[in-house]
């Protein structure tokens, strides 16, 4: 069985925000403009969250990549009144927008807050439509969308492993946000495939999961506590 | 018939024989009132749900707290009226009906809110379980579906129990039309609408005991519905929302603002259309009495949920707790604490506040206070995350404004037009109880005109 995750160093994170915009394009995510975004309206399936440590002037700005953990028990999942969030065979937390009707429910009791709700539809003045990702569907109004682990990558990557007549290798697919790390924090395979680099750090001492103690079984795992910048 | 039992039925039957001009207006006011709410819905589905101040992470606002609100209001009449009938407290009767009209009408207008909150409204038929060819199904894990049955239950519950016992009365009615003039539209209406009641031993003994059937079952649906209303909330694990006395607290401040609203409508009535003699000062001191009763349990529940939070130190609800006390949200939450605790205390407490103006007061600053309280629930823990990365706030938009205003005319309306349609006070229960007293012959000897 496969089931993807994710492992994400924060001691190489620089907090220079390539994967939110990689994701931002690869995504079909609307940018919703100054005044929606300061109403709280802003659309990132994948966020920097910034905190400090330590007092001044010894202090230190620490950066936290943010995005659906991919919970293995997703507490999103049971209160939808229309399976429209359902978990897949190969452990992703699937949205299917056509059955989505919007109650938000799924929002209200996420932990980590990344669910992005389409209070209105996007809008891509020309010529910026013709940048508009053909493998993503392009989300109406009304309906509630977070972070797919780049699913369209993970099919191709399937299907074109498929015509070779091979199995999914490690390192065969990669989303956005992973491929597009200057600093090579984040990683993204297999976590049942022992051999993966993902299963291997995920073994590591400073692996950790956002909010542990409520038991939601995240794909996405944090490696943190290693040497000081 | 004694003249003076005529004389007392005079208003009951004012409305409901010839067109008040009052009545009329007032009806219109209420109309255009209601009006907002169909122009804003209109407007925000042609525009999109983002026409709301909702954001993230306050995904729930307004609609969800008038959701919750109107569904508490709607305890008024189906649980005091079934209470009241299955412990034969024989000064029910002349409450029962209006009781019971408020709950079928504030239980319609709950109803709506959760389609207005939906992002496309026009999929609500999802959630029901429709046959299909792709097998797709309603996901009944989740509260939400719970909810729809719950309250579809309940509103068929409702009506059924509204006007199961209005068949005498529109009996009485219909005679009253056909003796004036057996081809007018009301001869015709009531006609059908008492559908061939006639007064006979068997018919009066199928309805009562159909009425003490339905008396029995509706309280544990009545019940079942506020639970299963707080359960949305309680089975998710935000903090101050994961809460195990959700269920019974919801339940009991459904029944406390049930009885708020009940008071002002009395009050109302007797003022509006002279039913002094009914809505006697003994009724609204028993109502009262009813009243504090849930003010006090009301207030323990509150004081309970609040100390084992605040005893249980946990940060994430801390957070919340703290926001509510002394943060942003203070000075509703004392507001509230006014309202729903210290004012009815103070007031109902004495029997000059017992008298029917008092009680009305009470009853509005009791409804301010319970919207209040799920406002505060509503949006005192979404708008503080466990992530505090992405704490939020919420100001409602004026389409959100103008929903809840045309919400209450559109309550006004629907119970001016029923006014209109049926006596609002229970002509035969009345006369039933009298009897009961010794005081008349029984009520189903004179129900009827035509014996034929």
């Amino acid at each position: 069985m496969t089931r993807w995750g994710m492992v994400i160093d924060t001691d190489r994170c620089t907090g220079c925000g390539a994967c939110v915009v990689a994701c931002h394009a690869e995504n079909n995510i609307q940018t919703v403009g100054e005044e929606e975004a300061r109403n709280g309206r802003a659309m990132h399936w994948l966020r920097i969250e910034r905190h400090y440590e330590g007092e001044f002037p010894d202090i230190q700005v620490r950066f936290l990549p943010v995005l659906c953990q991919q919970c293995g028990s997703a507490p999103c999942e049971p209160v939808c009144p229309v399976y429209a969030t359902y978990r897949t065979p190969e452990g992703l937390n699937a949205m299917v927008y056509s059955r989505c009707i919007g109650t938000r429910y799924c929002a209200n009791n996420c932990p980590y807050t990344v669910r992005f709700f389409n209070w209105h539809a996007g809008e891509w003045p020309k010529p910026l439509d013709r940048q508009l990702n053909p493998d993503v569907s392009v989300r109406p109004a009304g309906v509630m969308e977070k972070c797919t682990f780049c699913v369209q990558r993970i099919q191709e990557g399937q299907d074109r492993a498929k015509d070779e007549s091979r199995q999914v290798t490690d390192g065969d697919i990669k989303t956005a946000c992973s491929q597009s790390c200057p600093a090579r924090a984040i990683t993204f395979g297999d976590l049942e495939n022992s051999e993966s680099r993902v299963a291997q750090m995920a073994k590591s001492a400073r692996a950790s999961h956002l909010l542990e103690d409520l038991g939601t079984d995240p794909s996405v795992i944090y490696l943190q506590g290693g040497e000081e910048h | 018939m004694t003249p003076g039992r005529m004389s007392r039925e005079v208003p009951l039957f004012r409305p409901l024989t010839s067109w008040r001009p009052k009545l009329i207006l007032g009806s219109l006011l209420a109309g255009a009132v209601a009006a907002l709410l169909f122009y804003s819905w209109g407007y925000q589905v042609r525009n999109d749900i983002g026409v709301t101040g909702l954001n993230r992470p306050v995904f729930w606002g307004f609609y969800i707290t008038n959701f919750v609100f109107w569904i508490g209001i709607s305890h008024a009449g189906t649980l005091i009226s079934a209470i009241l009938r299955v412990t034969s407290a024989e000064w029910r009767r002349p409450v029962t009906r209006c009781a019971e009209a408020i709950t079928v009408f504030a239980l319609s207008i709950g109803g709506l809110f959760p389609l207005i909150h939906l992002g496309r409204p026009w999929l609500f038929w999802f959630m029901i379980p429709l046959p299909n060819y792709r097998g797709l199904w309603p996901n009944f894990r989740s509260p939400l579906v719970w909810d729809m049955m719950a309250i579809g239950t309940y509103l068929t519950g409702s009506i059924l129990y509204l006007l199961l016992p209005m068949l005498p009365d529109l009996a009485i009615l219909r005679d009253r039309h056909i003796a004036d003039n057996p081809n007018s539209a009301r001869a015709r209406i009531y006609r059908f609408l008492a559908l061939g009641w006639r007064g006979t031993a068997q018919q009066w003994h199928s309805l009562e005991s159909g009425i003490r059937a339905l008396a029995v079952i509706i309280i544990p649906v009545a019940v079942s519905v506020h639970t299963i209303v707080s359960w949305d909330f309680s089975m998710t694990r935000q903090p101050m929302w994961h809460s195990t006395i959700f269920g019974p607290y919801f339940v009991v401040g459904a029944i406390y603002s049930g009885i708020a609203v009940l008071m002002v409508a009395m009050y109302l009535l007797r003022r509006g259309m002279g039913l002094e003699s009914y809505l006697n000062d003994k009724i609204f001191n028993n109502l009262g009495l009813l009243f504090l009763t849930f003010t006090l349990i009301w207030s323990y529940f509150t004081f309970a949920e609040h100390l084992t939070v605040w005893y249980g130190n946990e940060p994430s609800e801390m957070a919340v707790f703290t926001e509510r006390i002394s943060g942003q949200y203070a000075w509703v939450f004392w507001a509230m604490i006014l309202l729903n605790v210290a004012l009815p205390m103070l007031v109902l407490s004495f029997p000059l506040g017992r008298k029917p103006f008092f009680t009305a007061i009470v009853g509005v600053g009791v409804l301010i206070g319970m919207w209040i309280e799920r406002f505060l629930i509503v949006v005192g823990t979404l708008s503080l995350p466990r992530l505090d990365f992405t704490v939020g706030t919420y100001q409602p938009s004026w389409t959100e404004l103008g929903i809840l205003v045309g919400s209450f005319g559109l309550f006004v309306l629907l119970y001016l037009i029923f006014v209109q349609i049926a006596p609002i006070v229970s002509i035969w229960e009345v006369r039933e109880g009298e009897h009961h007293l010794g005081q008349v012959r029984p009520a189903s000897e004179h129900l009827t005109v035509e014996t034929t």
